[in-house]
């Protein structure tokens, strides 16, 4: 089953287009990997379908709703958590602090009360121990390394409860040993049925990892399948390695 | 050690509460007293406007605005319902207040649509549209000439001469009671999931709003809440002054106080907002006093602004803050933060917690294992 689906997108930007009749879809509760070179549209992708970028054509569905242009926020609410490329945390605040951020609540009472008791205390500490950052819960934010504020936002979105992650880069400048750290992670929220769509760079990772990818090049999809399949397509391998 | 930490902050609370209301009955010199008035009508003022300025990180200076609405609000009432004086204008104080709150909703509406600098701009021009209103708008104002407030405590013998440091004691006790709630309004936000996304708002906005913060009206309703504050500071400080004029009670140098006092004793923090107005009130009312000069103060704001800003960038009680953290682990072995390696996990190790867990059975698990 679909559970993402982004139909004939484009955007561009003055001359530049970013995407450019780009179809892709997610099928849930799998891993995809979304590869290509720089610049091919990845990133702008992420933006068109979490709402951070309007699409000048095409259409988004996610979950048999359609999705186009809606703010990030519905987007977030309806169960679309995302990280970013360069990581965004709230600095100034401690760890604690920004996973009660992502933990929102709209009725009066819950505004006013307070965020440091309660279940979600528990659950926000549950979440940073799993992702193993729970020694750092007082830290300020902006004080963690690179590493560490990725495992960060992973956690904040996951207190959300989403039904599709998607990663930019998770395992950009991040170390071997928290490579196979979030690697580890990722699995073990897929087998409860979270699906993930995962830029990323690193081809070990994306083919350890992935049940399908999907290959981009100049704001389109050129190829699709397998990790092994995709591996051996020419048209992948004339993407990477130049005409 | 754990009994004194728990029970320190409000014993130490209660003590300078008691000090705050002996200090008129100790020092009851009215040159004191009056100083004293002043400089906790700009604490209650500096601190609800770090409510919104030090929460989110915009920086608004144009809260003369809402100074002068809740001055010229008291003065219009009194006059039109010939309210003779004595506590019925301070039991006003509020309605004030709510008066430049409700102005400050479509002035902050039009402000927040924009961000930084130009933000910060468009706060001084709505300010100056105001202040030229109050000038203009002679059936409401008077102009220039201003209005008279009612002669507030005959039993004070009035405010030229008689028993002056009696007639300061009203003033004094509703200027404390207004930094009170002030500051009783900033922690209860802090602790407040709604102070926690004005806080997100501060170190990234969109981000913020992409997680579900609901960004529009967080800010909007905190610019009311601080300018809400600004009036009631302004109301009291017309019926204290005794009349209310254009120049007086819209004075742009209001907002330069109210930011460098914040600045000074720490923006975002509760208690610096209060610090810095005292410091710097006593400083200038006794600069004022001593040289019998009345500019005399602008140049110490000068100096004193750049002393904040190149010795002290985030003001005197975070820095003091870090002193007392950094003294604290000397005493311990390695850095405060230490540098936590990420462990090496196999998968499966910890089970992530699931959505019946939380709604479910919290009170299990994780607590315990957090080391500390």
């Amino acid at each position: 089953m679909t559970i993402l689906e982004v139909r004939n997108a484009s955007k561009a930007f003055g001359g530049i287009h970013a995407l450019n009749d780009c179809s892709i879809s997610v099928e849930a509760g799998k891993i995809t990997g979304l590869i290509g070179p720089n610049g091919s549209g990845k990133t702008t992708l992420f933006n068109v379908i979490t709402g951070y970028e309007k699409v000048d054509a095409g259409e988004v569905h996610y979950d048999g709703r359609t999705i186009t242009n809606a703010t990030p926020n519905k987007v977030f609410a309806m169960g679309i958590g995302r990280t970013f490329q360069l990581t965004r945390i709230f600095p100034r605040l401690s760890v604690l602090e920004n996973m009660h951020v992502s933990a929102q609540r709209h009725s009066l009472r819950g505004l006013l009360g307070g965020w440091s008791r309660s279940n979600e205390r528990q659950r926000a500490l549950e979440l940073l121990e799993f992702v193993g950052i729970a020694a750092l819960k007082d830290a300020q934010a902006g004080n963690l390394s690179y590493g560490q504020k990725k495992l960060l936002e992973f956690a904040f979105i996951l207190i959300a409860e989403p039904k599709v992650i998607l990663l930019d880069e998770p395992a950009g400048g991040v170390n071997p040993t928290m490579i196979n750290h979030l690697q580890s992670r990722i699995q073990e929220l897929n087998k409860q049925g979270i699906t993930f769509l995962i830029v990323e760079h690193n081809m070990e990772f994306i083919m350890q990892l992935c049940d399908t990818v999907t290959v981009m090049h100049r704001g389109t999809k050129i190829a699709e399948g397998t990790p092994a399949n995709v591996r051996q397509n020419p048209a992948v391998l004339e993407a990477y390695l130049g005409d | 050690m754990i009994t004194a930490r728990k029970y320190g902050k409000p014993v130490g609370l209660l003590a300078l509460l008691g000090v705050a209301i002996a200090f008129p009955l100790v020092f009851s010199d009215p040159t004191y007293t009056t100083i004293a008035v002043f400089a906790l009508i700009f604490a209650s003022a500096a601190s609800g406007w770090n409510i919104f300025a030090g929460y989110t990180g915009y920086i608004a200076l144009g809260h003369a605005a809402y100074f002068g609405i809740g001055a010229y609000a008291l003065a219009i009432i009194c006059q039109r319902y010939n309210i003779p004086g004595g506590w019925e204008p301070i039991y006003l104080i509020p309605l004030c207040g709510l008066i430049a709150g409700v102005f400050a909703i479509p002035l902050g509406a039009i402000a927040l649509r924009t961000r930084r600098h130009t933000f910060i701009v468009v706060t001084i021009a709505t300010f100056f549209i105001v202040q030229l209103m109050a000038f203009n708008l002679r059936g409401l104002t008077n102009g220039s000439t201003g209005l008279d407030m009612p002669i507030p405590f005959q039993w004070g013998a009035g405010y030229q001469g008689g028993n002056q440091s009696i007639y300061n004691l009203p003033f004094y006790f509703t200027a404390l009671a207004l930094t009170i709630v002030a500051l009783a309004v900033s922690w209860f936000i802090r602790h407040s999931k709604y102070g926690l996304g004005l806080l997100a708002i501060r170190d990234d906005e969109d981000r913020a709003r992409g997680l579900g913060v609901r960004t529009g009206s967080s800010k909007l309703s905190a610019f009311v809440i601080s300018a809400i504050f600004a009036g009631m500071a302004g109301a009291l400080f017309a019926y204290f002054i005794g009349s209310v004029q254009p120049q007086f009670d819209f004075d742009p140098l209001f907002d330069l106080s109210i930011a460098l006092m914040t600045f000074l004793g720490g923006i975002g923090t509760r208690a610096g907002p209060i610090l810095g107005a005292l410091v710097l009130e006593f400083a200038q009312q006794w600069l004022t006093l001593y040289f019998t000069q009345d500019g005399l103060y602008l140049i110490l704001y000068g100096v004193l602004f750049l002393v904040v800003i190149l010795l002290l960038p985030r003001g005197v009680i975070p820095s003091l803050q870090e002193l007392w953290a950094k003294g604290r682990a000397r005493g311990r072995i390695g850095p405060l933060v230490l540098p936590v390696k990420t462990p090496v996990m196999s998968a499966g190790t910890t089970s992530p917690p699931t959505a019946t867990r939380m709604t479910g059975q919290a009170g299990e698990t994780a607590h315990e294992e957090v080391p500390r």
